[in-house]
């Protein structure tokens, strides 16, 4: 049976876009690799210096500069949460009183980590993304080299840490910020059933596990946004039009990452009944 | 001069030496079998038109880009046979100032020229700050040590970036386009830099250049590459020559003379003009109406 010109086109595109795929996925796990061994290198030998100020710069950066819309949009989404679940808990079953249990549990173990990551991804991600494009476009990483300073030494590794860090500091404030907006809504709209005891109800739900699961999963949240930031970056060619194709790439690849990230955590959860 | 510099060349050997080297991109041969040599305290400059392969040569000089057929060897080492580190080592000993100046916007000028000081010696932040200041005073930017890239005009920064490039006291020095965009008394102090650490510290200097006034300034040899391949390579005297005499009728020698004395009739013009320009037109034409 031999195979017509379309369906060879078709197969040799599908080819080229998995090879691409696999391609991609190499080279972030070289960067990974590339960035765990500086950072090693920073803490055992006196001669590499690990850049401190560069990640507590970036952590501002990262971190403090979008802890107002994480604060914002996860009290929203407690307000959301409270009060899509009460219409169905309490007619016929009258369980309002069980909304602090879901939105506890909800909010600690996945909405606080992921809606976190998609806020970051938009706006440190995006940023990063840029920064290194124009930096690659303005010559600047090719000076570097040229001076023998290592681009994912001086680039990469403060940018990767202080992702990670905020994106563990900030599922913290997440998961606060979405049960005080349940409460909030509770205490303004849905009354005493739900309110009294909300605080009580949502400790008795959660433990240590659902906390440390949620930031786990923070953690490689911010490992995925900041390795597709820096990459997407490093590998901009042709000007102004390249950097606006990494900040794009940047945000559409770190979502679509983050979620599978998220679908594998729960899986994994959910077989190990974690 | 950093340890080894001197003993790991023998005598007459080049600190440079760019061999067969061929550079194709999508399947076309931008560089196509180049050769040529550098020695030290000699300043060559590279000419050629737009898109000739000047800077593509450049980055392969500076280990930016490598090759696809043959090799660039930088103080007797074949760059595409070291490591990493090895590499690092090389890169230590050469500078370029790129055609932006390539500064980090993130740091003042100071900075910038202080961090190859601070990552690749062991001198204290005193001396480093001392150093730091008369690299920027050779370049005139003393008082320019404190402000930000955004915060100085492109001349400036073309300056500070050599200040940068002249950190470690390299050996050899490489520049891109060091004259665009300058005005006539800048680009002739860049000029008369670059001639004093060639003449005065023995540095190497490869200059990829289109201004012809400075060319002819800094050069103690020069190569014309046209079509990705060396068309001529001698003495500044021997292209002087060809720039003061008449035109011949032989077509390499009057392609060179008209570049160099920028005029706008010649063999450049003329083998543009006949590209088949009506057969062009006809076949697009058939194209799009057929």
């Amino acid at each position: 049976m031999t195979m017509s010109q379309a369906q060879r086109g078709w197969l040799e595109r599908l080819g080229a876009k998995v090879l691409g795929g696999f391609r991609y996925v190499g080279g972030m796990s070289l960067m990974l690799g590339d960035t765990l061994r500086w950072t090693v290198l920073g803490l055992v030998s006196p001669r590499v210096r690990l850049g401190r100020r560069a990640i507590a710069e970036q952590l501002v950066r990262v971190g403090v500069r979008s802890l107002g819309i994480v604060v914002l949009v996860q009290l929203f989404i407690g307000v959301i949460l409270a009060l899509q679940m009460t219409p169905p808990l309490r007619d016929p079953w009258r369980q309002e009183a069980m909304i602090p249990n879901i939105i506890g549990e909800a909010g600690f173990r996945m909405l606080g980590p992921i809606l976190t990551a998609v806020v970051i991804t938009g706006f440190a991600g995006a940023s990063i993304a840029a920064e290194i494009g124009t930096m690659v476009v303005a010559e600047e990483i090719e000076a570097m080299e040229a001076i023998a300073l290592n681009p994912v030494r001086f680039l990469v590794v403060p940018r990767f840490w202080a992702t990670f860090l905020a994106m563990i500091l900030l599922s913290v404030v997440a998961d606060l910020c979405i049960a005080l907006g349940g409460h909030i809504t509770a205490l303004l709209v849905l009354g005493p059933t739900v309110y009294e005891g909300y605080w009580t109800r949502m400790q008795r739900q959660l433990d240590m596990l659902d906390f440390t699961t949620g930031l786990i999963q923070a953690g490689v949240f911010g490992t995925l946004i900041s390795l597709i930031a820096c990459y997407e970056g490093l590998k901009v060619r042709g000007g102004a039009e390249g950097v606006g194709r990494a900040t794009t790439m940047t945000v559409v690849y770190s979502i679509v990452a983050i979620i599978i990230a998220a679908c594998v955590f729960t899986v994994v959860f959910y077989v190990y009944k974690l | 001069m950093p340890e080894n510099a001197a003993n790991s060349l023998r005598d007459g050997q080049p600190v440079i030496r760019v061999v067969n080297l061929v550079k194709r991109f999508e399947g076309r041969a931008v560089l196509d079998g180049i050769n040529l040599e550098v020695h030290k305290g000699q300043t060559l400059v590279i000419m050629g038109g737009s898109g000739c392969g000047k800077s593509t040569l450049l980055r392969q000089m500076i280990a930016s880009i490598w090759p696809d057929e043959g090799h660039v060897e930088m103080f007797g080492q074949n760059l595409g046979e070291l490591d990493d580190g090895e590499l690092d080592k090389i890169r230590k000993r050469f500078g370029i100032l790129f055609q932006s100046g390539a500064l980090f916007n993130s740091m003042t000028v100071g900075d910038n020229v202080a961090l190859p000081l601070r990552e690749h010696s062991s001198l204290d932040g005193n001396t480093i700050e001392v150093m730091v200041r008369m690299k920027l005073e050779l370049v005139g930017l003393r008082h320019a040590v404190d402000l930000m890239p955004s915060e100085i005009s492109g001349g400036m920064k073309k300056r500070a970036g050599l200040a940068r490039a002249m950190a470690l006291d390299p050996e050899i020095l490489f520049y891109d386009e060091p004259s665009a965009g300058l005005d006539p008394v800048t680009s002739a102090e860049i000029d008369q830099l670059m001639m004093d650490l060639t003449q005065k510290l023995g540095v190497a200097s490869v200059v990829v250049t289109h201004e012809m006034d400075s060319a002819f300034r800094i050069a103690d040899r020069m190569v014309m590459l046209d079509g990705g391949k060396v068309l001529k390579a001698g003495a500044r005297s021997e292209f002087e020559a060809i720039r003061d005499a008449s035109a011949t009728g032989e077509t390499t020698h009057d392609l060179i003379r008209q570049f160099l004395r920028g005029d706008s009739d010649g063999p450049i013009t003329r083998r543009r003009l006949s590209s088949n320009y009506e057969e062009d037109i006809l076949n697009a034409a058939a194209g799009k109406y057929s």
